[in-house]
């Protein structure tokens, strides 16, 4: 470790039995300029009970308009290392599935050309290279994009889409996460690199209703998998559950939200008409129960943090759809179509810095719906309204008038 | 002279077909059904075999060494295949059954832990901190840090009611959206933006950051012949929405930042629908670098959803068996008037029934 390196409040992170990031960041400290005076800067945080980084700026890479933060310390002149210490954020394979062999071309790119540190991943779902200078973004994008590799989103633009496992390893998916969020991708490019929407808009896809990637919370548009046909059910594997002792009765039958399960001898029942596809019974005897047959997903939009008008969770629009061949870019023309106008009616209406689920409040779910051309449905809601301030469009008229 | 190569754009991820394990690739779709095999493994199987999953601890901010030690592992133990968590943990993806407790091993030797997977605690998703951002309250990488040090025998055992997710976001923005968690750590801001009118004209649009205040408390005015703006701090709440436009209105304030502690959020709809996480302590104080008032309070939560809660209850769906008048009483925290919401649709959480418990 570097003797010049004085962290008291920091190395008191180093200790206790979780993993520390002081201990991890400090193996750099020999080597990177950078790592070093980022723990000096963090020390003096710490000292001082807050941050020193300035608000930003405008840096990238050619043709892009976003995928890099800027990021300058407020501090220069006392921590030159990190003077520059800009964000490059990096399309995630999907799933965040790597080999050996392709995350170490990242790291040895990152070794040369950054701070040697990383956030695997960002919340978006992005690689995160952590720490660079100005006139190193340049050639980091070109080592990357010989590797195979590309920026990801900033600002106001389409990020990265990211999936749960999906197909890759869950018995769950309902519809092939992996290929669509590739496909999505791939297929809005400019979107991604060139922001011109009114305000960022993130993609995420959970293979079933558990929505291991946070969708409905954290995505403007959320695909979740659903099944519509029924519950699939090996009686013989269920009999195995109470044979071996599994209080199916207070476990699963009690917890069912609609009360749509029975318990006969060694049989299981189950209302496929009024369940709700919850998951909790599948989740809890994955051997005996598995999804249906008529998979895909549905389309919920709208989900933010509080920034501005309160955290929203996405809610749905779309209640079913299913794509042909997910290999298939020919297939997806009904989902592109629809994601299209949606884009189309936020930008001609919506208003700078408004996500797309305060645009919805704004100016109506019916609105909405109307302008992106999709049917209400009592899908889309928890009931009706309850107040009588109806805008009605249809009137009739008397004879002879009008 | 070599020539460089052609200089490429919007060639967009690589496939993932090529990082898939060859098991992976052959049960594709086709999976049947999961085990858990103790904290932190998991064997998912199909008609063409199983793959087993070894769920590894990460602080989220990592090194290039870190990740090399996760290559090191990968190539010794499975063929060089890995994934990452949307919990920000490590999985080593196994053919052979017999490399799980070797590689186990290996990784206790390296002071990374194995968990994370059914009743458990999982890695904390946070965000940037004061290691990289420029209006944070808190440092989230830090608190990560000393709450896990506390709860790490949640992570490593599966001895909760249910599954525990907790979040650390270091300001409002949110960028871990800590909004729908078992357990929220947010920092906050609880003074006022400085308005900097030396600055400010050469640096912001005076009817951009006008708009950007929900609550109106932002008014152009003229100081010493310059136009800048003054804010109303009886109408400011802190948001940082006008510091995200305006770099002239900074609001780090040493002696007020802190940290909030919300409860009860979930996203899946198992049981019951997602719900948003509610407030529990309006305020702790910064103090690193090992925030005790925090951890004492998280732990305080954890444990009494630990000793209380049903099987198969998350912590949302236990407070409202039990009821919020309760969840006070048991903890120990103060109810106070910054527990009543008055933003936009506060009265959506006010008690319109008699079902109350004496």
């Amino acid at each position: 470790m570097a003797d010049d390196l004085k962290t008291p409040l920091l190395d008191e992170l180093e200790k206790g039995p979780w993993p520390s990031f002081v201990t991890d960041i400090k193996t750099l400290a020999d080597k990177s300029e950078m790592a070093k005076d980022l723990l000096r800067q963090l020390e003096k945080s710490y000292e001082d009970k807050r941050g020193y980084w300035k608000h930003g700026g405008l840096v990238g890479v050619m043709g892009y308009g976003g995928g890099v933060i800027g990021r300058y310390s407020a501090l220069p002149e006392e921590f030159p290392g990190v003077s520059h210490f800009h964000t490059v954020r990096v399309n995630q394979p999907s799933g965040w599935f790597y080999t050996s062999d392709a995350l170490r071309e990242i790291i040895d790119i990152w070794d040369e050309h950054g701070s040697g540190l990383y956030n695997m991943h960002g919340s978006t779902g992005d690689m995160v290279l952590l720490g660079t200078r100005t006139e190193e973004l340049e050639p980091t994008f070109r080592a990357l994009t010989e590797k195979g590799w590309d920026l990801g989103g900033s600002g106001s633009d389409l990020r990265t889409p990211s999936n749960c496992v999906g197909p890759a390893r869950c018995e769950n998916a309902c519809f092939d996460t992996m290929e669509m969020a590739y496909k999505i991708t791939h297929r809005y490019q400019d979107e991604l690199h060139r922001p011109m929407f009114n305000y960022k808009y993130k993609i995420k896809m959970s293979g079933c209703p558990n929505d291991c990637t946070a969708a409905i919370a954290r995505s403007d548009m959320a695909l979740i998998g659903i099944w519509k046909d029924d519950i699939k059910v090996d009686q013989a594997e269920f009999a195995k559950y109470l044979d071996d002792g599994f209080n199916v009765q207070e476990f699963v039958v009690d917890k069912c939200p609609t009360g749509c399960i029975a318990v006969e001898g060694k049989q299981i029942n189950i209302d496929n008409s009024n369940c709700v596809k919850c998951m909790h019974c599948i989740n809890r005897m994955p051997h005996a129960l598995s999804v249906g047959d008529e998979k895909g997903f549905a389309i919920n939009l709208g989900a933010k943090a509080p920034i501005v008008e309160g955290a929203l969770f996405a809610s749905v629009i779309v209640p079913f759809m299913s794509i042909e061949d997910y290999k298939d870019e020919d297939s997806y023309e009904e989902f592109h179509d629809l994601l299209e106008r949606i884009w189309e009616f936020w930008d001609e209406h919506g208003t700078s810095r408004e996500r797309i689920g305060e645009f919805i409040e704004r100016v109506s779910l019916a609105t909405f719906l109307e302008g992106i051309g999709v049917e209400p449905s009592p899908k889309q809601v928890k009931a009706p309204r309850d107040n009588p301030y109806i805008f009605y469009e249809e009137y009739y008229a008397e004879e002879g008038e009008g | 002279m070599a020539t460089e190569a052609k200089r490429v754009t919007d060639i967009g991820p690589p496939h993932f077909e090529k990082f898939l394990h060859p098991i992976i690739k052959e049960n594709y779709g086709q999976w049947k059904f999961h085990d858990s095999l103790g904290p932190g493994l998991l064997s998912h199987t199909g008609p063409n075999g199983t793959i087993y999953s070894v769920r590894m601890s990460s602080p989220r901010l990592v090194s290039s060494n870190f990740l090399r030690m996760v290559c090191d592992l990968a190539e010794k133990y499975c063929d060089g295949y890995f994934r990452f968590t949307s919990r920000n943990n490590v999985e080593f993806l196994l053919a052979n059954k017999d490399n799980i407790d070797p590689l186990v091993k290996e990784i206790n030797e390296h002071g990374q832990l194995v968990g994370g997977t059914d009743n458990s605690i999982s890695n904390i998703v946070h965000t940037q901190g004061w290691v990289h951002c420029h209006s944070s309250a808190t440092d989230a990488s830090g608190l990560v840090k000393v709450v896990m040090d506390e709860l790490s025998d949640y992570f490593t055992e599966q001895k909760l009611p249910h599954k525990l997710r907790i979040a650390v976001a270091c300001c409002l923005n949110m960028c871990g959206a800590v909004h729908a968690s078992d357990i929220a750590i947010l920092g906050l801001h609880r003074t006022p933006p400085r308005v900097d009118s030396d600055t400010l004209p050469n640096l912001c649009e005076i009817p951009t950051t006008v708009a950007s205040c929900p609550n109106n408390a932002i008014r152009p005015t003229s100081v010493e012949g310059k136009t800048t703006v003054k804010v109303d701090e009886e109408k400011c709440m802190y948001c940082g929405n006008c510091f995200t436009v305006c770099p002239a209105m900074p609001l780090a304030d040493p002696l007020n930042d802190g940290v909030s502690i919300w409860v009860g959020g979930k996203i899946s709809n198992a049981r019951t629908e997602p719900m948003f996480t509610k407030l529990a302590i309006p305020y702790l104080p910064n103090n690193p670098p090992r925030w005790p008032e925090v951890t004492d309070a998280v732990k305080n939560i954890v444990e009494l959803y630990a000793a209380n809660a049903r099987p198969f209850e998350r912590v949302g769906e236990w407070i409202n068996r039990i009821g919020w008048e309760r969840f006070f009483d048991m903890t120990g925290i103060e109810f106070t008037k910054y527990h009543l919401d008055d933003f936009r649709h506060a009265g959506t959480t006010y008690r319109r029934s008699l079902h109350n418990r004496y």
